[in-house]
């Protein structure tokens, strides 16, 4: 984790290029958040844990090696050796190696069926074992036992518990999390961990593991006080140790509990060898937290760079939900500096317990620790060290019992403790860079953007200074309409309105509309269902490429792609489409979506090359809209070796179920016939994969600027489960999506995020589910061919000419040059000055009228 | 319309053009040159004309953008890169980031307009 943000570090501020980085990698993963690891769990895919942007990766600056540990340093040579024996030249070295999970010395830790907790290996591990004694034993549940009562051992739990095993937590001091928390806090904790399911024994000294007689595995824990635990699993989560070894062999201090030992600049006596993160002693302290590690990176990369940054010291504050349970603390939570004083709040019976630790005077801020329920931390941790208004337990009572006095955070208050990013920094990204949203905020200062537990201060911060400077969030479309896409979606379907006029005189705010509320309001009534985009008054509603449904290419021709559902296409449509692309001289390449986009096509030739393709059997492919795009499949079971499920046959039955359907932006879907997810399908908007028991769902997966993979919405479903839950999903979006929003910002956005939109298609918990269902039936029902219906319709085909007064005379300026057998456009050079008109013409005006 | 159509050159019926969007035309000038014009038909039937050439793309194709208003002054967009222009002077209100291509200036040229009898005609601009 510390490696990737020093590489991202470097090439966000090396803007010269100056360093080439080698990451050698232990594990044959790209860095993952080990924060996250029992997310595992859930998602049972690494990539969600997946640091970082991945393009770093791709950086000609940055190579990363993947399962090549480094073996040995020889600093007299500046050199490193892999364990595949290659030698690697370095002008600077940083140790980035972390810890590994300490073993503690009890006998029986050797035994098959107990496991660490560090890697997603261990986890999978853990998975595979806790299910295989399942299945030896299906009659009772499997007990699990976690020795260590920290914060790993509770995730730990936790993790057994997600998995349906028993967990008995074994702490061997007085209470839990004692590093965080004070006695009364531990034992709050401990109320709310038991009433969870989980088992908690403090003040229990394991003394050995025995195994179970005939298997052999782990089968039983014996305590000093004589006591017995039988168990089929145990996690040890007793600390970490720093993986020091490299370090050691090169004759490198290390401190006497294990890290390389470091100054504040994180360099070793060595001045080319520097430590960071878990394996760095920084003037002798080791740090298990990620945010030091992270100060760490950032103060070698400034080095690297000729700065002269030093640590500035750790934060040691921490804030989590432990299997439901809020926890905190920071600063000094066990009351250890002199003469200070506590201010505690105990309710057993709710299960909260809050402490604030202060001065003397009870006046400065020194610490806290909060259990149950962890509200007052966000404001609070940043004022640590500074004087609190008013009486120090008006911060500690249940909210409505007295409003705590409003805290206004200092500038240099630190807000994002992961990447150092003070409450000043937020206001300035506002008042100076001109950040207006939530997004922008942490776009600009990267706060929120590590763990996230900061962001709510960030938006309030980041609002209340948009308040300061007369800024108001306007969720107005533009200056002809003050209502959000999805508002006017909502009050153009509730009041029943069908054409452009009326909606202007009903929510417009004068004026005519223009390219922005236009379109928006043409992809609205189309959804409702309001016939032919091009009927009426709505074609005057319709973006350039909409208006001809074609796709306007830089030269003012058009792209003509004929849809082809799921990638399936016969020898003889493919002769059609080849024989229409050479009579008309069309430059031919396979989309990403599979099929084929046929270039080059003038606006009076479109009429003549649908009416050919329409007649062959092809009808519109929506290449052109915001609308449904392909519904991209590999060849699935019916032929493929590997595939579990009819993947193609199912891509053409939702590639025909939504064909034409409009949407606030276009829309990619994908099938894949097996795990191997040969069609990218969680690339997509929707992605669906094929499962032994059926299909899996992902949703807000998508490629372009910002790629994102798509994330799992629902599992195992049946054919007819999974086309429901793709109706309701597709329309929920469709209804509520701000314009031109991807699916993927849409599910930052809505109410409820993932979780929210879960509840609405699967749960139907606003009760729209009905209505979502009908809305769609209307829709695959009113669908009909665009192009065959503008074939048929006189009035709208004469929109297909060059120019009114002389229809089918091509643009005069239009010059093409041949390239690997095919035509493109010339380039303003090969064409001599663009307004003179025509130097070049390869190609003339196919006799396409002949045909 | 009392406009004097001397110079002007019939284009089309006004019942060609379909109201609130646009359409090419070749026009013949009085020095003997041919220029391609996009004409507009607005809600109210007042009809504009701009260059057909957007200036940000080097495409002939300014009668394909979206007609529309800003601050109640009828506008078109630029089909490919989203420009905005005002119909009645073909100057550029947003240029959306870009610069026009080498070459070309940003706005576009206004030829006048006057339809008499239901007839559409164009003529040379006011200032070349």
């Amino acid at each position: 984790m510390v490696a990737q943000r020093l590489v991202e570090a470097l090439r966000a501020r090396d803007d010269a290029g100056t360093w080439h980085v080698d990451v050698f990698a232990e594990e044959p993963r790209l860095p993952y958040d080990r924060v996250q690891l029992t997310k595992y769990f859930e998602a049972r895919d690494a990539d969600d844990l997946a640091l970082g942007d991945r393009s770093l990766w791709a950086d000609p600056l940055v190579t990363l090696h993947r399962d090549v540990k480094v073996e040995a340093i020889d600093r007299e040579a500046r050199t490193v050796t892999d364990r595949l024996g290659r030698t690697h030249p370095y002008d600077e070295l940083v140790l980035a190696t972390g810890s590994y999970a300490a073993v503690p010395p009890i006998p029986g830790t050797d035994l098959p069926g107990v496991f660490v907790y560090r890697t997603i290996d261990d986890v999978a591990a853990l998975r595979g074992w806790v299910e295989q004694k399942r299945a030896a034993n299906p009659a009772r549940p499997v007990r699990g036992a976690v020795i260590g009562g920290g914060l790993l051992g509770l995730e730990a739990a936790g993790a057994l518990k997600a998995l349906g095993a028993h967990a008995t937590v074994i702490q061997f001091g007085s209470h839990l999390m004692d590093v965080q928390t004070d006695l009364g806090g531990g034992q709050a904790l401990a109320r709310l961990i038991n009433a969870q399911g989980i088992g908690v024994r403090c003040s229990s000294a394991t003394q050995v593991m025995r195994p179970h007689r005939r298997t052999g595995h782990v089968g039983r824990l014996e305590f000093a006080d004589g006591g017995r635990l039988d168990v089929d699993v145990v996690v040890l989560a007793t600390g970490v140790r720093p993986r020091d070894e490299l370090a050691r062999a090169a004759g490198l201090e290390v401190a006497p509990r294990g890290g390389a030992v470091v100054d504040l600049a994180c360099r070793t006596a060595d001045e080319h060898v520097h430590a960071i993160g878990e394996v760095a002693a920084v003037e002798g302290v080791c740090y298990g937290l990620v945010a030091p590690g992270y100060a760490m990176a950032e103060v070698v990369v400034d080095r690297l760079l000729g700065g002269q940054a030093t640590f500035p010291g750790a934060d040691t504050a921490t804030k989590l939900k432990l299997n439901g349970v809020d926890v905190a603390s920071f600063g000094d939570a066990h009351a250890r500096s002199e003469g200070s004083v506590e201010v505690v709040w105990a309710d057993p019976v709710a299960g909260v317990y809050k402490k604030l630790v202060l001065s003397d005077d009870a006046r400065t801020l020194l610490g806290g620790v909060f259990v149950g329920d962890a509200t007052p931390y966000a404001s609070l941790r940043p004022m640590l060290g500074a004087t609190l208004p008013g009486d120090p337990s008006a911060y500690l009572l249940p909210e409505g019992a007295g409003a705590a006095p409003q805290l206004e955070l200092p500038d240099d208050a630190a807000v994002c403790s992961c990447n150092n990013v003070s409450a000043g920094t937020i206001r300035e990204a506002v008042t100076q860079h001109g950040c207006t949203d939530l997004a922008g905020v942490k776009a600009c200062t990267r706060a929120g953007t590590t763990c996230g537990s900061c962001l709510p201060l960030v938006k309030k911060i980041a609002t209340a200074e948009l308040e300061k400077a007369g800024i108001t969030v306007s969720k107005a479309l533009c200056e002809h309409f003050a209502l959000s896409r999805a508002g006017l979606f909502e009050a153009v379907r509730v009041a029943g309105l069908h054409t452009f006029s009326e909606i202007l005189d009903r929510f417009g705010q004068g004026g005519r509309g223009c390219d922005i509320c236009r379109p928006v309001i043409g992809s609205i009534l189309a959804s409702l269902g309001n016939g032919h985009v091009l009927a009426g008054e709505q074609a005057t509603l319709q973006d350039t490429n909409d208006h001809v449904l074609a796709n306007m290419q830089k030269d003012g021709t058009y792209s003509v792609v004929p849809r082809m559902p799921g990638g399936e296409v016969t020898p003889e449509g493919l002769i059609v489409i080849g024989e229409i692309a050479r009579d008309f001289g069309l430059y031919t390449k396979i989309t990403g979506g599979q099929r084929v986009d046929m270039f080059g096509a003038r606006i009076e030739q479109l009429p003549l090359i649908w009416k050919r393709l329409v007649d062959a059997g092809f009808e519109s492919g929506h290449a052109y809209g915001k609308s449904l795009r392909t519904v991209k499949s590999c060849v699935g079971s019916t032929w493929c070796r590997y595939g579990v499920q009819d993947s193609v046959g199912m891509a053409v039955r939702l590639e025909l179920r939504y064909r034409g359907l409009r949407s606030p932006h276009k829309l990619k879907l994908g099938v894949s016939g097996c795990a191997r997810e040969c069609a990218e399908a969680r690339g997509k908007d929707v992605g669906v994969i094929a499962t032994e028991k059926g299909w899996n769902l992902y949703v807000g997966g998508n490629g372009g600027f910002s790629p994102k993979h798509a994330r799992l919405l629902a599992e195992d479903l049946t054919d007819d489960e999974l086309v429901r839950t793709i109706d309701r999903f597709l329309l929920y979006y469709v209804r509520t999506a701000d314009r031109l929003q991807r699916s993927a910002a849409w599910l930052d956005d809505v109410e409820g995020g993932l979780d929210g939109v879960r509840a609405v298609v699967l749960e139907d918990s606003l009760g729209i589910g009905a209505d979502l269902d009908a809305a769609m039936a209307e829709h695959v029902a009113g669908y009909e061919d665009e192009w065959k219906a503008v074939l048929d319709d006189p009035e709208k085909l004469a929109r297909f000419s060059s120019f009114v007064n002389a229809p089918t005379t091509p643009d005069p300026d239009l010059a093409y040059v041949p390239e690997r057998g095919q035509k493109r456009p010339a380039t303003p050079a090969e064409r001599g000055v663009l307004v003179a008109g025509p130097v070049l013409t390869v190609r003339e005006p196919q006799p396409e009228e002949a045909r | 319309m009392s406009t004097t159509l001397a110079g002007l050159t019939p284009v089309c019926r006004l019942a060609d053009l379909a109201a609130e969007r646009g359409a090419a035309a070749l026009v013949d000038l009085p020095d003997g040159t041919q220029v391609q014009v996009a004409v507009f038909r607005l809600h109210d039937d007042e009809v504009l004309a701009v260059q057909q050439l957007d200036p940000y793309s080097g495409a002939n194709v300014m009668s394909r953008g979206l007609v529309g208003t800003r601050g109640g002054e009828p506008t078109v967009a630029g089909p490919v890169y989203k420009q905005v222009f005002a119909l009645r002077t073909g100057a550029c209100l947003d240029a959306a980031g870009y610069a026009p291509v080498e070459g070309h200036d940003g706005d576009l040229v206004a030829y006048p307009v006057a339809v008499a009898d239901g007839v559409v005609h164009v003529g040379p601009p006011a200032r070349p």
